[in-house]
């Protein structure tokens, strides 16, 4: 009896303790809540709708422009940005540089969080989302699908991030027992994720490998895997500067004075791993341009947004990270990031929306409803990152 | 790194392996069996019977071919309709071309198709399948003819393509288009068959033919092949497609799987081990030992 009393109150406990922690802390009326909270809002209106009429109803997807912008930017896009997750992971605990330790939670929890959502976004671009565990439950495997393998690795690289993160929710709920358990997972799982991540990083881009003739020849290539590849690592180095620094002024009231002034520390040594990555990219890119011979291609607009992209959006912040790395410049440093992220942002869009089916006369634009509903994911990723560090010890890492 | 992890971590990258294990080689058919559809367009005179047939059969748009003047533009295939006929004037005059899925012999969209939903049943024929369908339309990206149509209209949406009525085959009819088309422009037999006829017409009237058969070569060989009077780029058809089959192009990268699955673990877990010992010099011998010790008291 007093065993059952003693279980009785302490899931009561637990209760509270979550109902607590699930009501919101600080000031309502700020900024940030003011945009997002009306676009979240219409976004799930018009998410509604969308199942209801059908996706012609909000979206200006056809026949010849199958995806668009929620494909492209959200799933495409949105995994290459969160690749930060594996690669901080690989530096800290398979190389072992404990200089980066202080990161490693809010990248991973970033991650996790970012293919939560933008793999998630994936589930309101299906027609049919109701048969998606179809590719799970092993009625219909498309062994020779891209997009089978990339299913598999959404689902499994979201375990190991869960499983990566999951001592910090150990530490939060006090089960030191749990937590030392789950930390000697962290090898096993790093050393998958990273594994998983260069398939799916890399297949991403393969996805695109059937549609040759619709992809305009200055962004198609047989070596898509390995350009994706190559620069989801930087796209991640560029995403934690990025981050970490709107995460520095925004929840600076969280992070220990003392992880202030070593993060910037931590900003030059990204910025060197971001140029070195970002200059092999580079001549990746170069090297299949003469390679195939494309000099005829750059002549007209095309050739031009080729050029703004490779040049202006990859090769200029590949030398402001140099530059900033060697003169100790934070400033250049975090301008080059934001370059590489929009350069990111450019080339994924340019292959999978605005140079598919380039001939085409009617060319995609999206609907506001389709920008909207992107906005919609990236804010409510954002709201639950802020419940995540508000609550959860994300930043202070208790060592 | 102790061989109790090490072991742990290796079953967890076997067990993920065999999960995926994606690099499955292509189907392969008897050609012999491999059936198809020989669209002469020197024959057609655009008169839509197909068109008929195939919206009557399928219970989708049945157009007025008499009053809807659709010959004047050039239309494509929709959701509401498996097969088009547009007409083309050229140096030798009109010529009409009927456009549909070419059920190519290896299929970009079945091989796309994470759930099997679009497969190549025995013979040929690319067929949609609801049950298993996903609605991600990577068919549609991969296909290099654009044939799979998406009703975006709908809440529950099918993806919508000619069949090469699969149905009609299985009971040893001939597809309704065939069946209907008064003129033999549309010859339905086994590819092989149907590329020594188009072959036999080229060679006995040399003049009155391209020396090229549309879908012989073209990705790797389809199921519906044509003849024409003028060169293939006049009457619609893509020529930059290349003779590849498409399922190629995503087949190194899909080889390369299992070998990075297991590759990638084993250097990253050499790697570690690397850095372990090198931080921690002669201790890390200290803490094996510790290990063992620890396992002996267990």
């Amino acid at each position: 009896m007093n065993n059952n009393v003693a279980i009785n109150a302490s899931f009561g406990n637990l209760f509270r303790f979550f109902i607590q922690e699930l009501k919101p802390r600080g000031p309502w009326l700020t900024p940030f809540n003011i945009i997002s909270i009306p676009v979240i809002l219409v976004g799930l209106g018009i998410l509604v709708y969308r199942f209801i009429h059908g996706l012609g109803s909000v979206t200006n997807l056809s026949q010849e422009t199958p995806w668009g912008l929620w494909m492209g930017f959200d799933v495409v896009t949105g995994v290459a940005l969160a690749g930060g997750a594996y690669v901080i992971t690989f530096v800290v605990y398979v190389v072992g540089l404990d200089k980066y330790h202080g990161i490693v939670r809010a990248t991973v929890l970033n991650g996790l969080l970012a293919y939560c959502f933008y793999g998630g976004a994936l589930l309101i671009d299906l027609g049919r989302p109701w048969n998606a565990p179809n590719p799970y439950i092993g009625n219909s495997f498309g062994f020779s699908s891209v997009l089978f393998l990339i299913c598999w690795h959404f689902l499994l690289y979201m375990v190991c991030e869960f499983v990566e993160f999951s001592p910090v929710i150990a530490e939060w709920l006090h089960l030191e027992k749990a937590k030392r358990f789950l930390k000697k997972l962290t090898l096993a799982t790093v050393v998958l994720g990273i594994t998983l991540s260069i398939l799916h990083q890399s297949g991403l881009g393969a996805l695109f490998l059937m549609a040759k003739p619709k992809i305009h020849p200055l962004w198609w290539s047989e070596f898509i895997p390995i350009l994706f590849f190559v620069s989801s690592i930087y796209a991640g180095l560029s995403m934690i500067i990025f981050e970490g620094t709107v995460s520095h002024k925004v929840f600076s009231h969280l992070i220990p004075e003392k992880h202030h002034h070593h993060f910037d520390d931590i900003v030059f040594g990204l910025a060197k791993g971001a140029a070195i990555t970002m200059f092999v990219y580079y001549f990746f890119k170069a090297l299949l341009f003469i390679h195939d011979k494309q000099w005829d291609l750059i002549a007209d607009g095309w050739g031009l947004w080729y050029l703004l992209e490779v040049i202006g959006f990859v090769l200029v912040p590949a030398l402001m990270f140099a530059f900033g790395f060697k003169h100790r410049s934070l400033r250049i440093i975090k301008i080059a990031a934001v370059m590489a992220l929009i350069g990111i942002i450019l080339n994924r869009l340019n292959v999978s929306v605005i140079a598919f089916n380039w001939y085409s006369v009617a060319h995609y634009v999206p609907t506001w409803q389709e920008i909207v509903v992107t906005f919609m994911v990236i804010f409510s990723e954002l709201w639950v990152f802020r419940w995540f560090v508000t609550r959860l010890p994300v930043f202070d890492s208790g060592h | 790194m102790d061989r109790r992890n090490f072991l742990k971590t290796s079953l967890v990258v076997g067990g993920t392996a065999l999960t995926c294990k994606n690099a499955r080689a292509q189907e392969q058919h008897n050609p012999d069996e491999f059936v198809g559809i020989l669209v002469d367009t020197t024959r057609c005179i655009g008169c839509r019977a197909c068109e008929i047939a195939c919206g009557e059969t399928w219970g989708m748009h049945v157009p007025d071919v008499l009053n809807d003047g659709a010959l004047e533009t050039h239309r494509n295939t929709d959701e509401n309709q498996f097969t088009v006929v547009n007409k083309f004037e050229t140096e030798k005059g009109d010529v009409f071309v009927k456009k549909q899925c070419m059920h190519c012999y290896q299929a970009a969209c079945a091989t796309a198709c994470p759930t099997e939903a679009m497969k190549q049943m025995q013979g040929g024929p690319v067929v949609w399948r609801g049950n298993k369908c996903i609605g991600c339309r990577f068919c549609m990206v991969s296909c290099p003819f654009d044939m799979p149509k998406f009703e975006y209209d709908e809440w529950n949406p099918k993806l919508q393509k000619c069949t090469m009525c699969f149905e009609r085959l299985e009971k040893g009819q001939k597809p309704a288009c065939v069946a209907a088309c008064p003129t033999d422009a549309l010859m339905f037999g086994p590819r092989l068959k149907n590329l020594e006829v188009a072959r036999h017409r080229i060679y006995s009237h040399p003049d009155e033919y391209e020396h090229h058969i549309y879908g012989e070569h073209e990705v790797g060989g389809t199921g519906y092949i044509y003849l024409s009077a003028v060169p293939f780029d006049q009457i619609g058809f893509r020529t930059d497609l290349g003779k590849r089959p498409y399922p190629e192009y995503t087949k190194e990268f899909l080889y390369a799987v299992p070998m990075i699955l297991f590759g990638v673990p084993a250097f990253l877990l050499g790697l570690n081990a690397l850095a372990d010992s090198s931080r921690s010099g002669p201790e890390s011998e200290f803490s094996l030992e510790f290990d063992i010790d620890n396992e002996g008291d267990k």
